[in-house]
C-alpha cells in the first residue's frame, strides 16, 4: 500500500499495518481512493483502511470496493428500502447495494441514527459502551455527528439491526428520527458551558424530546419537522436556517453593561478599537461614544450579539430573558432555501409551566400543519402557501409588528434625531 | 422469490411484497402475515381491508397520517394513541408490514 500512495503524508497518522507482504493484504487495491489520502489533511480513506485492516470485516472491504467502482464509473450505487426495529417506524437508514452481484460484500450497509443527549454532553463510559456494541454488531464506523444531529452508526446488516438496537437500548441509547415525523433535535452547549445563554435550552430540548418521542419513532405527519435550540442569538446550532422550529434565546430589556470591565477593555485595547471594532460594526448604530466610554440605545438594538461577542466580560444579555420562536427554516427541495421568520417575538422560558405552555403551542402548530399541509410539505412552505394570516388564525396567535418579514426596511420609518 | 399456496407459486419481490397485486387473496394474506410473524386478529383484518379499499379508490397506499386519523376517528381515541395502537398491531410499522399483508406495493421514499 505504501507504494500506491506516492508522496502521501498520511503514513504519519497511523497507517501501521501489522501484516507485511502485499499478498496477505485484507483490502483489495483501490488506486482511485488512494488519491484521497494525499495532501496534508485527514483522510476518511485512511481511517477506513485502518478500521478494515484491524477488524477484518468483509463489509468494510466491500464498501471500499464499491466506492472505488463508483469513482471509476462516476455513479452511486446505494438504494433505499425499509428496515426498522420492533415498534419503531423510523431510525434506520437503509443502504442496499445496487451491484451486489458484482460486490457481494457491500450488499448491505445500513445506518442507525442514535440520539445524542442535549448539548452533546457525554461521559466517556457511555461512548466506550456504544463503540464496543457497534464494533460487535456493525462495521465499527461512526460519525459524530451527522447534519441531522444524530450519532450516525454506519454499516450494519439487516439481520443484526434488532439485536444491536436492543443492546444499545439496554445501555440507555435510543434511535433518532427519520421520515415524515419529528426529527432529532439539536441544541448548543447552552448554559452548561456558555455565558451568553439566555435560557436553559438543554432543559427545553429534553422536555421536547420526551414530549414528542412517539412522533419521532413513528412518523405520521406530512413531512419532517425539526427543532433546534440555540440559547442566544449567536445561534450556534444554525437553527434559523436548518430547522422548522428555531427556538432562540433572547432578552427584552437593555444589555447589561459592567462599567469597570468596559474601562478595562478600553485601557487594554484603546478607544480606536472600541470605535472601529465595536461601535462602527453595530448594524443598527445603537452604540455611541460617550465620555470616552460607550452608550447603548436599547431601542435600536436588534440583539445581533456583535458587541457582546467582542466584549464578553463587559457586556452581557439583559436580565429579562426568554426565547423567540422562528419558523420555516429549511434547505433546498421544492421551493428552495428558506430562513425562519419570526412567529413568537418573546416568551418566558424559566419554569416548568413555561415549558408546558410552549409544548402546547407547538402541538397546536403541528396540528394545524397536519390538517392544512400537503404531503411532503414543510411547515414553512405551508405557511407561505396559505399566508401568514391564515396560519396565525389557525393556531390562535396574535398578529405582531415583529412578524414583518424584513424588519428595519420600512421606508416610512421616521427615526428620531 | 415467491410463496406457495395450494401448489401454486405466487410471485413476490426481493422484500416479500406481491409482484402482481391482483394475486391477493385472504389465504395469501394469511401466508404473508405468517412470514411477518403476525398473529392476525379481527383488528388486523379490518386494517388490511381499510388499506385495500383505500388503494382501490386512490391507487396509492394511504399516508400514515391518514391511517392514524381514520383509526382515531373510528375508535374515538387521539392520534397519539392511534399511532401506538397501529404499531401494536404491526410492530415493524404499517408501511412495512400492513401494506405487505394487504398486498399493496412496497412504499417508496426515504422512510
Amino acid at each position: 500500500m505504501e507504494e500506491n500512495k506516492g508522496a502521501s503524508s498520511c503514513s504519519s497518522h497511523g497507517c501501521n499495518h501489522s501484516n507485511g507482504g502485499r499478498g496477505e493484504k485484507f483490502l483489495n487495491p483501490t488506486p482511485m481512493l488512494d488519491e484521497l489520502e494525499k495532501g496534508p489533511w485527514p483522510s476518511f480513506v485512511s481511517g477506513f483502511k485502518n478500521l478494515a485492516e484491524r477488524t477484518k470485516k468483509p463489509m468494510l472491504r466491500g464498501v471500499m470496493d464499491q466506492l472505488e467502482y463508483s469513482y471509476n464509473t462516476k455513479m452511486g450505487y446505494w438504494k433505499g428500502g425499509l428496515v426498522t426495529v420492533d415498534g419503531y417506524g423510523a431510525g434506520v437508514i437503509t443502504r442496499y447495494s445496487m451491484i451486489k452481484d458484482k460486490i457481494p460484500e457491500a450488499a448491505e450497509f445500513h445506518t442507525m441514527r442514535i440520539q445524542p443527549p442535549p448539548g452533546l454532553h457525554y461521559n466517556t463510559a457511555m461512548l466506550r459502551e456504544m463503540c464496543d456494541i457497534w464494533e460487535e454488531y456493525g462495521s465499527g464506523m461512526l460519525t459524530l455527528h451527522g447534519q441531522t444531529g444524530d450519532i450516525m452508526l454506519q454499516g450494519i446488516d439487516e439481520a443484526n439491526v434488532q439485536e444491536c438496537f436492543d443492546k444499545l437500548n439496554e445501555k440507555g441509547w435510543d434511535l433518532g428520527g427519520a421520515g415524515a415525523g419529528m426529527r432529532t433535535a439539536v441544541s448548543c452547549a447552552g448554559p452548561a458551558r456558555c455565558e451568553q445563554a439566555c435560557y436553559d435550552n438543554l432543559e427545553l430540548h429534553l422536555h421536547a424530546l420526551r414530549h414528542f418521542v412517539g412522533q419521532l419513532h413513528r412518523p405520521e405527519w406530512n413531512y419532517k419537522i425539526k427543532f433546534k435550540f440555540s440559547a442566544c442569538p449567536n445561534d450556534c446550532t444554525n437553527s434559523i436556517m436548518r430547522s422548522d422550529l428555531a427556538v432562540i434565546g433572547t432578552w427584552k430589556d437593555a444589555i447589561q453593561v459592567e462599567e469597570a470591565a468596559v474601562t478595562e477593555w478600553i485601557e487594554e485595547k484603546g478607544v480606536d478599537a472600541l470605535v472601529n471594532q465595536v461601535i462602527n460594526l453595530c448594524p443598527t448604530r445603537a452604540i455611541s461614544l460617550q465620555d470616552g466610554g460607550m452608550k447603548i440605545d436599547t431601542r435600536d438594538c436588534v440583539r445581533c450579539m456583535h458587541c457582546l461577542n467582542a466584549m464578553p466580560k463587559a457586556l452581557s444579555p439583559g436580565k429579562e430573558r426568554g426565547v423567540s420562536l422562528l419558523m420555516g427554516g429549511k434547505n433546498t427541495l421544492k421551493v428552495g432555501v428558506n430562513m425562519g421568520s419570526l412567529i413568537i417575538p418573546f416568551m418566558k422560558m424559566e419554569t416548568e409551566e413555561d415549558r408546558e405552555k410552549f409544548m402546547k403551542l407547538v402541538e397546536e402548530i403541528i396540528d394545524w400543519w397536519d390538517d392544512s399541509g400537503l404531503d411532503h410539505e414543510r411547515i414553512g412552505e405551508t405557511i407561505e402557501r396559505v399566508g401568514l394570516r391564515q396560519f396565525l388564525d389557525g393556531v390562535g396567535l396574535d398578529v405582531d409588528i415583529n412578524q414583518v418579514s424584513r424588519p428595519r426596511d420600512n421606508p416610512y420609518f421616521k427615526a428620531k434625531y | 422469490m415467491g410463496i406457495v399456496i395450494n401448489g401454486a407459486t405466487i410471485e413476490t419481490d426481493e422484500n416479500g411484497y406481491l409482484v402482481n397485486l391482483e394475486d391477493w387473496t385472504e389465504e395469501i394474506a394469511g401466508k404473508l402475515a405468517e412470514g411477518e410473524e403476525l398473529d392476525m386478529s379481527d383488528e388486523h383484518w379490518s386494517l388490511v381491508k381499510f388499506l385495500r379499499d383505500y388503494y382501490d379508490e386512490y391507487q396509492i397506499a394511504p399516508a400514515v397520517k391518514v391511517l392514524t386519523k381514520a383509526i382515531a376517528a373510528e375508535k374515538g381515541i387521539d392520534k397519539k394513541e392511534a399511532s401506538e395502537f397501529l404499531y401494536g398491531l404491526f410492530p415493524k410499522g404499517p408501511a412495512l408490514q400492513a401494506c405487505k399483508v394487504a398486498g399493496l406495493p412496497k412504499p417508496t421514499g426515504c422512510v
